[in-house]
């Protein structure tokens, strides 16, 4: 089990639990303002982005080469960068904070 | 709900899909605090139909795994959700609509969303053969995989090699089914994309097994005690366990028809979808719509179109001044190939092809006309996809040498 917390664009803390699946379908259940996820999680669309905290940056790990330009069609991008559908939830993710923009 | 909202009333919208569902939640978002109902005959939770020929069907991957929204997302957001429910009938003049079951609900607004179904050739001896699918939602999806549990090994003929036959070859292949695609056309991929995009495809299917036979057109099927044959007008003929048919699709316009909306290819609206009726807004693939970046009236069967329809529909119904006016974009997903298109290629005078020198998987296609960049196919090749998006939306004039040059970084042409 992993607890996951969300910071979305209008400052509101969403504090999610679960232990399978990916960031982007956590967040969807947890109805998180600003995680979209029209592709469904296939990096395709990217309306998942979301920052991560840089002190957890090493445990979600940096994004594939096709999310890495999937991202450049978000005009808020930086170096923390991730979309959601490619993050799996695991138990070493414990902890991690997102920001949503 | 609060007295504004008793002035906004009912906004009623029929198909719960990614349109429907996305105009209901997109509703509250803009402000609509009237009451909100979403019909849908399909009994399930809404879900994500993408899937279905993909994932959906050579892993254990589950219908409820992929819901569009949490179900409760929808008491949360006060829409009143009415699924394995069907209209029969708009009365636009009394503002109603009736149920199957002669329930009658008023509104005063009415979303349509009501999509489009699979269409079926007349094929002679189709309705007596065994074993023959088309696959639009979870209730089609669920019959193939039961058909194909077992035995293993069945032959499938799927006819028709454009996207949703080539998906669905691809993951029976990958559940090591036999099969063969018949296509009328002289290649796959014929209405939608350029030679060399439908050629990469060809062979990718070919190498891993997939019997692709072009120019052929299906003319009968005949059952026998074990199994169908598929015989095409050149005389040739295929044995099939199972058959399953993708030609495209037909527009569900009845309701709207009978209602007297205007319709073409779809149902015709404004930019703000808006229909022949002020109360009547249509939206994802039933709408015959303008697209002001390409200057022409069209339909489109894609996630972004019911998407991005939905957002303008919920600002127009709530009163906002709102436009429709995006760059249309997809994707098809087939082995471990992705395709990513941005862009409508209709119309285009020249093709430019572009492999890039770190990975011969990596190829786009570059649709012109004239000096417009219309479209790109890009394969494996997100970079070409965002890109093409950016140039595509600026209107950007490309040096198509340079384009077509591996030696070009695709970001110097920036």
């Amino acid at each position: 089990m992993a607890t996951i917390t969300f910071i979305t664009a209008n400052g509101e803390t969403i504090i999610a639990e679960g232990d399978s699946g990916s960031v982007m379908e956590l967040a969807k259940a947890y109805q998180v303002e600003g995680i979209d996820g029209d592709c469904g999680g296939v990096c395709s669309c990217a309306t998942c982005h979301v920052h991560v905290d840089p002190d957890f940056f090493d445990k979600t790990g940096g994004p594939s080469e096709i999310e890495q330009d999937m991202l450049e069609l978000d005009d808020e991008v930086d170096e923390y960068s991730r979309l959601s559908c490619q993050i799996e939830v695991r138990e070493e993710l414990d902890g991690l904070i997102l920001r949503v923009d | 709900m609060k007295d504004n909202g008793k002035e906004q009333g009912t906004c009623v919208v029929i198909g719960a899909s990614h349109a429907g569902v996305n105009v209901a939640f997109a509703l509250r978002k803009e402000g609509w605090e009237g009451e909100i109902v979403l019909y849908d005959a399909d009994p399930r939770l809404p879900y994500h139909r993408p899937p279905l020929s993909k994932t959906y069907l050579y892993s254990d991957y589950s219908i409820e795994k992929s819901s569009l929204k949490s179900a409760d997302s929808y008491d949360q957001a006060g829409i009143r959700l009415q699924l394995g429910m069907r209209i029969t009938e708009i009365d636009p003049k009394g503002r109603t609509v009736r149920l199957e079951d002669g329930t009658i609900q008023s509104y005063d607004r009415l979303v349509m969303a009501t999509g489009a179904r699979p269409l079926l050739p007349a094929i002679p001896g189709m309705d007596r053969a065994r074993q023959v699918f088309t696959l639009r939602n979870a209730n089609d999806g669920e019959q193939i995989r039961a058909a194909l549990s077992h035995p293993p090994q069945q032959q499938v003929v799927i006819i028709g090699g454009g996207y949703i036959g080539l998906e669905i070859a691809a993951s029976l292949r990958q559940l090591g089914a036999k099969v063969v695609v018949l296509e009328r056309e002289s290649r796959v991929l014929a209405r939608v994309t350029a030679p060399e995009t439908a050629q990469y495809f060809q062979t990718l299917h070919t190498d891993r097994g997939v019997a692709i036979h072009t120019g052929k057109h299906v003319n009968a099927i005949q059952k026998s005690a074990e199994r169908n044959t598929v015989i095409c007008s050149d005389g040739s003929q295929f044995p099939a366990d199972i058959i399953i048919v993708g030609v495209g699709i037909r527009v569900n316009l009845e309701l709207a028809r009978a209602a007297g909306l205007q319709t073409d290819d779809g149902i015709v609206v404004d930019p703000g979808t808006r229909t022949s009726d002020p109360h009547i807004y249509a939206i994802g693939d039933c709408s015959y719509h303008y697209n002001p970046h390409y200057d022409r009236y069209l339909r489109l069967e894609c996630v972004q179109n019911a998407v991005d329809q939905a957002k303008v529909a919920a600002a127009a119904i709530c009163g906002k001044e709102a436009i429709y006016d995006a760059i249309p974009w997809f994707w098809s997903d087939q082995y471990d190939v992705k395709l990513q298109i941005a862009g409508l290629s209709e119309g285009y005078d020249e093709a430019i092809v572009r492999r890039e020198a770190d990975d011969p998987a990596k190829l786009s296609v570059w649709y012109f006309k004239d000096e417009q960049l219309l479209a790109v196919d890009a394969i494996n090749n997100a970079r070409a996809y965002v890109l093409g998006t950016k140039w595509i939306k600026a209107g950007k004039v490309l040096d198509r040498h340079r384009l077509e040059d591996p030696g070009v970084n695709l970001k110097e042409l920036r």
